[in-house]
């Protein structure tokens, strides 16, 4: 049996740096920051790979940390399991590339030491959120990652940010004040606020309005997290204003942890939904998908257009989990894992022709290719991956979603969702023909490609794009395996790891 | 029951602060007083009227004992609160700095 202790590294780790980062930012040079970051990045990378391998060995493993060695239902324990293994990969693996590309890319602003800082307290709230299995830490942990994305969204503190970061942050608060009143009814209710124990305690009393209630409060606040359509007002402002490395953070991981692995745990782990709430995700789902990408297509600022095709894609993602069934929430994840990296790609690609030419806007750009080839050739590779070209990592998840919802019986959802892969490549595509397409304007003779980290965590986010389809190959299927049959087991979720805590 | 219903209209009264107020102070005002209603919905919730503090004993009895728990998340909540509060009147400073006015009809340079 493996020690649990090493998963509270990954709070440790990023908590550990963050501090240290701010308190000796002051005084070294910006090199010794940048080493400490990528260096903390690295092993939680590391360990997340060793999570995988735990789970490679025996995929329905789970692991069960109490903190200060109190018994269950009393303490706060981390629980970590196929679907938090499969998550912590995806957000150290985007991490770590974003921190890389971030040492070269933050040259434009100011302050190094204190955007690291606020980037690992972000990252130490994704991780724990993933980790937890405590109801109210796992509010904790939700706040600790919004307020540094608040923060981080008016880094660069000009006016758009600023304005950008007070609709976000107000937003975000409500959102947060929803989700808090669902977790005072949920004690009120199961008098436990572990999420095991609530599981245990739900399955045994009879049901009663309170469920649907606090179901919709949470539907509310983490939708509101996560951007689902009738709530996606913030994340075109914040996704835009933010510096280009923390707007693939925030589309690339933050809101799919916030939003949808909160979601995820709490509706099918906890709550143990069906029927209605699954029929209201995936209209939400199949909405979001395509509202948002016809708006996508009328923007001409680069980041504002990448911004609404990530709620079209969270869109599928919403609408292959509920299907609710075992191939539709695989087509989910898997869709997760692909929007992760290439989004991320897409978003890190708009930053390097912001950092070369100092614009966002695809009118004022062209022919761009002869000079930047690295950024143009990965952003082909990210867009056609986004929009499902097939060789590329995703046409897998989002023909996955398609069949899932033939095999339920939706046509409309799977008629909205090819509909939708078409509108996002022509989203995407708009981006390459006027960017890196066409003739290169007389200002920009003189522009250099981006500086070497730079491209490099470009280049590793287009090669996982490429391959990423290999996930489904039968070795390595357990990743994707692992994180679905967790959310197929339901409320057992409480009696696996109340008896993983006695071994 | 009184009580609760006291405690939802101050969620109401806050809920309509950041609706329909204009000015940024006042918005982050109402969000302070959706705080204040959360945080007192959920100390009611492990409240006991003529119940005794929660400290443990061999003579006293458990059934009306209030509930430490709630009291303990809401002090959490409330630094979580503070944090929040704090950080969006820094950032109203720096929009009143950049265009020159707290009203929010006239902070739109970001479009659609």
């Amino acid at each position: 049996m493996h020690n649990p202790f090493f998963v509270t590294y990954f709070v440790i780790i990023p908590l550990l740096s963050a501090f240290l980062i701010s308190i000796i930012g002051k005084y070294v040079k910006h090199r010794y920051v940048e080493m400490v970051a990528s260096i903390s990045c690295f092993l939680l990378l590391v360990f997340s790979l060793q999570g995988l391998n735990i789970l490679r060995k025996a995929s329905d493993s789970v692991l069960v940390y109490k903190l200060g060695g109190w018994a269950l239902p009393f303490g706060i324990c981390m629980v970590f399991d196929g679907l938090a293994g499969f998550m912590l990969f995806t957000v150290n693996l985007i991490a770590f590339l974003i921190c890389l590309y971030s040492i070269n890319y933050m040259e434009k602003y100011t302050d190094k030491p204190k955007f690291f800082t606020l980037f690992f307290l972000m990252l130490t709230g994704m991780n724990g959120l993933i980790i937890t299995g405590d109801l109210f830490n796992l509010f904790v942990f939700l706040e600790v990652a919004s307020i540094s994305s608040y923060a981080l969204v008016a880094f660069g503190t000009e006016a758009e940010e600023l304005e950008a970061s007070f609709k976000y942050a107000i937003m975000g608060s409500v959102a947060s004040c929803f989700i808090f009143l669902g977790i005072a009814l949920l004690y009120g209710f199961a008098s436990t606020l572990n999420m095991a124990d609530m599981a245990n305690v739900l399955s045994t009393k009879p049901s009663n309005w309170l469920i649907p209630f606090v179901s919709v409060l949470f539907l509310m606040g983490f939708g509101l997290k996560a951007a689902l359509v009738p709530f996606h007002g913030w994340l075109p402002d914040a996704h835009s204003s933010a510096p280009a490395s923390i707007s693939a953070m925030l589309s690339g991981v933050l809101i799919k942890t916030l939003g949808l692995y909160a979601l995820m745990r709490i509706f099918f782990n906890v709550l143990g939904v069906s029927g209605i709430y699954l029929s209201a995700l995936m209209f939400l789902g199949a909405l979001s998908i395509i509202v948002a990408l016809v708006l996508a297509v009328v923007q001409w600022d680069i980041k504002r257009l990448l911004a609404y095709s990530t709620i079209s894609q969270i869109g599928y993602i919403v609408l292959g989990i509920g299907l609710g069934t075992p191939l539709g929430i695989l087509g989910g994840l898997f869709h997760l894992f692909n929007h992760s990296t290439s989004k991320s790609l897409l978003f890190l690609n708009a930053g390097a022709v912001d950092y070369s030419i100092n614009t966002r806007d695809l009118r004022e750009m062209s022919g761009l290719k002869q000079k930047m080839p690295v950024t143009a050739n990965t952003n082909l590779i990210g867009s056609v991956a986004i929009s499902g070209i097939p060789p590329f990592h995703g046409f897998f998840s989002k023909l996955i979603i398609v069949l899932a919802c033939i095999q339920r019986g939706f046509i409309g959802y799977a008629l909205a969702a090819v509909i939708g892969s078409l509108l996002t490549l022509s989203a995407v595509m708009k981006m390459q023909r006027y960017a890196f397409l066409g003739e290169l304007k007389e200002q920009y003779k003189n522009i250099k490609e981006v500086p070497f980290l730079m491209k490099f965590s470009m280049s590793c986010l287009a090669i996982i794009c490429i391959v990423g389809g290999i996930l489904l190959l039968p070795n390595l299927k357990f990743f994707l395996d692992s994180a679905v049959n967790v959310i197929l087991e339901g409320r057992d979720y409480g009696r696996l790891v109340m008896e993983a805590s006695i071994r | 029951m009184t009580i609760y219903f006291l405690c939802f209209i101050l969620f109401c009264i806050g809920l309509y602060g950041i609706l329909r107020k204009r000015n940024l102070v006042k918005i982050i005002i109402g969000f302070s007083i959706l705080g204040y209603a959360m945080n007192l919905f959920m100390v009611l919730l492990g409240y006991r009227f003529q119940g005794r503090a929660p400290i443990d004993s061999n003579a006293q009895d458990i059934l009306n004992m209030v509930d430490p728990i709630p009291q303990g998340l809401v002090l959490t909540s409330i630094v979580i609160g503070l944090g929040i509060t704090a950080l969006l009147i820094s950032v109203a400073i720096r929009i009143y700095e950049k265009y020159g006015t707290f009203d929010i009809t006239k902070i739109k340079r970001l479009k659609g």
